[in-house]
């Protein structure tokens, strides 16, 4: 059992919370991370900026940018990373595009993960197809690559990733990029029945979750909920956003947990 | 070797270690999809029927191969031809690539097509073909771009297109990429992204050289039929290289014919100022594709510079990245100073006002030529006309228009 597929043991629902590291500060990310983790975070995505993601929505485009301006560079990240780990317990995955992990190289990158005490890696624009080189050695470095799955993926592909997939598989909620919304899509359910009727490995659903109430609806039928631009908003319109932030979580740890227990 | 640089990319989109399919999830049912409806209309000899009727009487192909006589006697060597691209409808090669995908988008049934372009000639091709079809059309353009070539954003308008103003980044083709892909992950269902370069995810790289690879085809008959003999150089410019790979490919296994890409050096090189991936990049993955990029030591893409939008991009298709690797073809680059003067030089010399893009070839064409003998065939492919760069070059030369 990984660090990160041990978070799942005995039907917990995982709470995800992604920052941009850097944003708004070096400084902040080193608060804010054992922060979340200590209002009932499971998991933290630690996001390394890049100049062009092209999965990410108007807020967390904003947060790279700064960041970027700010000097942030993947090395800062895995410096910043391996600060935060001799603090926390729960795990670090970093979230980034493939450019910045190959321009550092997979090999040294991968190594540099895991001597940081970083558990697993999320590469929005690297499929399956062109991500064996970085399986084999996030395999022999510990570490978990954890891909992700849309709306539109077909059952082959569905097959394919839950065949590849390790510590968990992103479920994209919705055909779109990051950002919070009103509403989560009607068909929700429906593409996470045909993800679980596959897949034996937990089912995290992420992109566009920004209430209690929509993490609620997404743990009733997965096993964990990953929460972002909410955060970044959060941390971009109020000064006193540790607080703030602090409720939010706890707010969706309550969610979370009254929902396993209905379960039970 | 010969027969296998025609088959290349393999079927996961390789020149052997450039291309790919570097893209969200999302997409990658849309872009199966995409490769399996190309491939059927490959191999439907009535898909070809109507992209070769309507190249004739759409978009007026053949266009003419010319000798540039004064150009030639000028620069006092080789002799210079002219593949005349700036003839073809809306004054571009783009149309080839915008009427290919355009029937493609109609036999798939999808009814909004959405596109991104730098000096607006895509944009103004892509909704050039929607109108003709009767397709809704979205062109995504930086910010900076519609500034500087705001002729075509009016062009775009008139043809029915909604041009979204792209403010991330740099305000430039790449930002308008990264936009276009965003809105396609969204309306992935009922949408067809038309990229206008040999850019992208596979099948786009393919894809998009196999419709312009008309303009190479038409030069091949055209040259044997007034030399009786193949050029022995074809130079074209290379922003992400679709009009340099659509005359390139179909002379790849006639080896005499030695290929050059230029890319824009602006302001120079050592200046940091500049678009001249292949010159001056390094390997990485920009836009789902494995190629040469402008990027800083942490991976970062960085902004390039250039005075022709339509070169301004940190990144060039996988073909062009492995054409270098494999010494096919060389690329140089040409700085915004020495473009300037290839402009005025053709316009002056052969009453023809080339696009500041095809002005970069102009230039590095008439400086080999110099140093050639007057057996010697250069093929420069013209790919568009300077109308919409008018602004540009008055306020470059200060002069009053």
């Amino acid at each position: 059992m990984s660090h990160i597929t041990s978070v799942f043991s005995q039907g917990h629902k995982a709470l995800i919370a992604y920052i941009t590291v850097g944003y708004p500060s070096i400084e902040d990310t080193l608060k804010v991370v054992p922060f979340l983790a200590s209002s009932g975070c499971d998991i933290v995505e630690l996001g390394i900026p890049f100049s062009d993601p092209l999965a990410d929505g108007a807020t967390i485009q904003k947060a790279s940018f700064y960041a970027l301006e700010n000097g942030v560079t993947p090395q800062l990240c895995l410096n910043t990373a391996k600060e935060l780990s001799q603090k926390i317990e729960i795990p670090l995955v970093f979230m980034t595009y493939f450019n910045p992990v190959f321009s550092y190289g997979l090999q040294e990158f991968c190594g540099a993960c895991a001597s940081s005490g970083v558990s697993g890696l999320i590469i929005p624009d690297l499929p399956p197809e062109e991500g064996s080189e970085l399986e084999t050695i996030t395999q022999r470095q510990g570490l978990d690559l954890i891909y992700l799955l849309a709306p539109t993926s077909t059952k082959e592909r569905i097959e394919l990733i839950a065949q590849k997939s390790r510590g968990f598989i992103y479920l994209v909620s919705v055909t779109g990029v990051t950002g919070a919304r009103d509403r989560l899509p009607t068909d929700l359910e429906v593409f996470v029945n045909r993800v679980k009727q596959i897949a034996k490995q937990p089912l995290c659903v992420g992109f566009g979750i920004s209430t209690s109430e929509q993490a609620r609806r997404v743990v009733r039928i997965a096993d964990g909920v990953i929460v972002g631009s909410r955060i970044i908003q959060l941390i971009e319109t109020d000064d006193n956003f540790m607080s703030t932030i602090g409720n939010f979580i706890k707010e969706l740890r309550q969610a979370l947990d009254e929902t396993s227990r209905e379960e039970r | 070797m010969i027969t296998r640089d025609n088959q290349l990319p393999d079927s996961y989109g390789y020149f052997e270690q450039f291309g790919g399919r570097f893209a969200p999830e999302t997409l990658i049912p849309a872009l199966d999809k995409l490769n399996k409806a190309y491939n059927e209309a490959k191999n439907t000899p009535s898909f070809w029927a109507e992209f070769n009727s309507l190249s004739h009487d759409y978009s007026g192909r053949p266009t003419p191969l010319y000798f540039a006589q004064r150009l030639t006697e000028h620069c006092g060597g080789a002799q210079i031809f002219l593949k005349r691209e700036d003839i073809a409808h809306t004054g571009a090669h783009k149309i080839n690539n915008a009427l290919g995908q355009g029937l493609l988008a109609k036999k798939m049934g999808k009814r909004r097509v959405i596109a991104e372009t730098g000096a607006g000639q895509h944009g103004v091709a892509a909704a050039t073909i929607c109108a003709k079809l009767g397709l809704n059309c979205i062109v995504y353009m930086g910010e900076e771009d519609m500034r500087r070539q705001s002729l075509n954003v009016f062009r775009m308008k008139l043809l029915g297109a909604e041009v979204r103003p792209v403010s991330s980044g740099s305000k430039t083709l790449k930002d308008a990429i990264n936009e276009a892909i965003r809105e396609w992950v969204t309306n992935v269902r009922d949408t067809y992204y038309l990229l206008g370069s040999v850019v992208g995810p596979h099948p786009y790289p393919v894809m998009v050289r196999d419709f312009q690879s008309i303009i190479g085809k038409e030069t091949k008959e055209q040259i044997l039929a007034k030399c009786h003999r193949l050029p022995d150089y074809i130079i074209a410019c290379v922003g992400g290289g679709s009009n340099a790979i659509g005359i390139f490919h179909p002379f790849i296994n006639d080896r005499s014919v030695e290929f050059i890409g230029v890319e824009a050096a602006g302001r120079g090189i050592k200046t940091g100022k500049h678009a001249a991936s292949l010159v001056a990049g390094r390997v990485g993955v920009l836009h789902g594709a494995k190629s040469y990029v402008l990027q800083n030591y942490a991976g970062q893409i960085m902004e390039t510079h250039s005075i022709s939008a339509g070169l301004d991009y940190p990144g060039v298709g996988p073909e062009h990245s492995y054409y270098q690797t494999i010494g096919r073809a060389t690329y140089v680059a040409v700085e915004d100073k020495e473009v300037l003067e290839a402009f005025q030089l053709l316009c002056q010399t052969e009453g023809i006002i080339p696009a500041l893009e095809s002005a970069h070839a102009i230039f590095y064409a008439a400086k080999m030529a110099s140093t050639l003998d007057r057996e010697q065939i250069i093929v420069v492919n013209l790919s568009g006309r300077g109308d919409k760069d008018m602004d540009i070059v008055v306020k470059a030369l200060e002069m009053n228009p």
